[in-house]
């Protein structure tokens, strides 16, 4: 049951005893932070920069350092073996989370960015020659627009870029004309925009990519926590994500790639672990994913994701997605009774759990400091999109952004926080 | 809150002083805070060891373009050995707000970018205090 269209896995494949019906509310008492006292009730709105974590992470991760604290893949002492259990556990997990046909096909990074930046090292550098191309969005973040500014530059690649409508959504129509050339190795693109939401056909860039030979790189960082995802449905070639905003911790990130690519691929960095053996002058490399690991890794970090996962899996999947679109449509609303309000992107159904606007004469900082004021958390600047705002003709927005446990009482308080905005500057 | 958006600032952000460009300036410059998208231009005109006259552009959030504002209307006829004197410190009490530090660089914009387009010293002002 997958949407050849966007590649979103349906409900009879996704979920793991989903726990019905999908309660906010309930949900939002797993994360301590809601519990946490403090003069005026927290109203997080931000889960686009970084998702909150529920308990069951938090201890997961206490639970490793206090019990089986040790280094992995050495120690042939218990909680060594405990330790290194724990870690590939997490690597299992994920890589049946979004589907991988193996987990040796999926390796830890820091974060969405280096494992972008492994993708542009370890395989752009090998693959990419003068006169090539890359196909990109200008809707993309900062970290799939500047590794390959680096490598565009170092090996004289040129960028090219699907473009975009006055809605936020992508004219997939133009992509044949992009490839036509057969000089565009590599399609790398976003998944869902951080900044307008716009759900992007994957599938149907992925498998046009393919049509012309060329790569394809997702980057699922806004995605990966939000919707089934199905790697393999989709038809990327490399899929990037992030634990922080999976509910999971800081400090690591998923490179996902198809295995005869990482097979073919050289070592990313240097350094213990990622080795078979190491001579004076020489070595040779691990096998997958291991070769691209050096030194010692989030190991807490990995424990952490692990639990994530399974508490994402409890949820379910295409129940996170209908609470965001649903949150979004709510937001799309009551952010219309908002006079001066432009609302970026395209309408509720073809987004995820991001709304992103400006407010005439007020600038997004402005707004974001009165809502602050009222304990709502937005995020206001160009959020790592400097191209999108320039295409836009805008210097910057405001942004909320959803997880399964926003409530609507939140969105209330946003729409409530912008009348008052509009008030102090309508002078 | 409403402290940030203080009577004086929100005057000074809708009613901005020496707001536009000069024909001629002896000098110009423009700046912005990357973390935000703020942007200031200033162009000045210097006679007699003072600045003669300046004007400042740009966009940004109420603090920045207020700081803009009250900094320029300050200066403007000032002796450039008093101009150089000027630190964060009275930055901060022009606009008289306690501010965080993301908002603080909105605040001292303005400072940076007179400061460097008049002595070319380009560096957050009071930075070299934090770090002593």
């Amino acid at each position: 049951m997958t949407d050849s269209r966007t590649g979103l896995a349906g409900a009879a494949e996704s979920s793991v005893a989903p726990r019905a019906p999908f309660d906010p509310a309930r949900v939002r008492e797993d994360f301590p932070i809601f519990a946490t006292p403090r003069d005026k009730k927290l109203l997080y709105l931000d889960s686009a920069a970084t998702s909150q974590k529920p308990q069951v992470v938090l201890d997961a991760m206490d639970r490793y350092y206090r019990t089986c604290n040790a280094n992995i893949h050495r120690g042939v002492y218990r909680i060594a073996e405990e330790a290194t259990e724990l870690y590939e556990d997490a690597r299992r997990r994920f890589a049946k989370f979004i589907h991988a046909a193996s987990p040796r096909e999926v390796i830890f990074t820091r974060n969405s960015t280096e494992a972008i930046n492994l993708v542009a090292y370890a395989w752009g550098r090998a693959s990419l020659k003068s006169g090539d191309a890359i196909v990109l969005t200008p809707m993309e973040h900062h970290s799939n627009l500047v590794p390959w500014h680096i490598l565009a530059a170092e090996r004289g690649v040129e960028l090219r870029f699907i473009p975009m409508t006055d809605t936020g959504e992508l004219e997939v129509s133009a992509l044949p004309g992009l490839l036509a050339d057969g000089r565009a190795k590599l399609v790398s693109f976003v998944h869902v925009s951080n900044v307008l939401g716009t759900v992007n056909p994957a599938a149907e860039i992925a498998r046009i990519a393919h049509e012309h030979g060329a790569t394809v790189l997702l980057d699922a960082s806004q995605s990966a926590a939000h919707m089934p995802l199905d790697v393999r449905a989709l038809g990327a070639d490399f899929v990037a994500c992030t634990a922080h905003k999976m509910l999971g911790p800081t400090g690591i990130g998923m490179l996902w790639g198809r295995r005869e690519l990482l097979e073919a691929m050289p070592p990313f960095l240097g350094g213990g672990e990622m080795i078979r053996e190491v001579h004076l002058t020489s070595s040779k490399w691990n096998e997958l994913p291991w070769k691209f690991e050096a030194g010692t890794m989030a190991i807490a970090e990995a424990v952490g994701l692990g639990a994530a996962i399974a508490y994402l899996e409890t949820l379910g999947m295409d129940a996170v997605f209908a609470h965001d679109r649903e949150l979004s449509a709510y937001a799309l609303e009551r952010l219309a009774e908002v006079p001066g309000l432009r609302v970026l992107g395209p309408s509720a159904d073809k987004r995820g759990g991001v709304v992103a606007f400006t407010m005439e004469g007020v600038h997004p900082h402005d707004v974001a400091t009165v809502l602050d004021s009222e304990g709502i958390c937005v995020r206001a600047g160009h959020h790592c999109a400097m191209p999108l705002h320039d295409a836009m003709g805008i210097p910057a927005s405001a942004r909320a952004s959803f997880h399964c446990y926003s409530l609507r009482e939140e969105v209330d308080a946003l729409a409530e926080g912008l009348h008052r905005a509009r008030k102090i500057f309508a002078r | 809150m409403d402290e940030l958006f203080r009577e004086h600032i929100l005057e000074h952000y809708q009613h901005p002083r020496c707001k536009g460009t000069l024909e001629s300036p002896d000098l110009s410059f423009e700046d912005a805070n990357p973390l935000c998208g703020d942007r200031i231009r200033m162009d000045f005109k210097l006679a007699d060891g003072k600045l003669a006259e300046i004007r400042f552009s740009g966009h940004g959030c109420s603090i920045s373009q207020a700081a803009a504002s009250m900094l320029c209307e300050h200066v403007e006829g000032m002796s450039l050995d008093e101009i150089k004197k000027l630190g964060r410190d009275d930055m901060l009490e022009m606009l008289g707000i306690h501010l965080g530090p993301v908002r603080l660089k909105c605040a001292l914009l303005a400072l940076k970018t007179l400061k460097a387009g008049i002595y070319g010293v380009n560096q957050w002002p009071g930075e070299d205090e934090e770090e002593a």
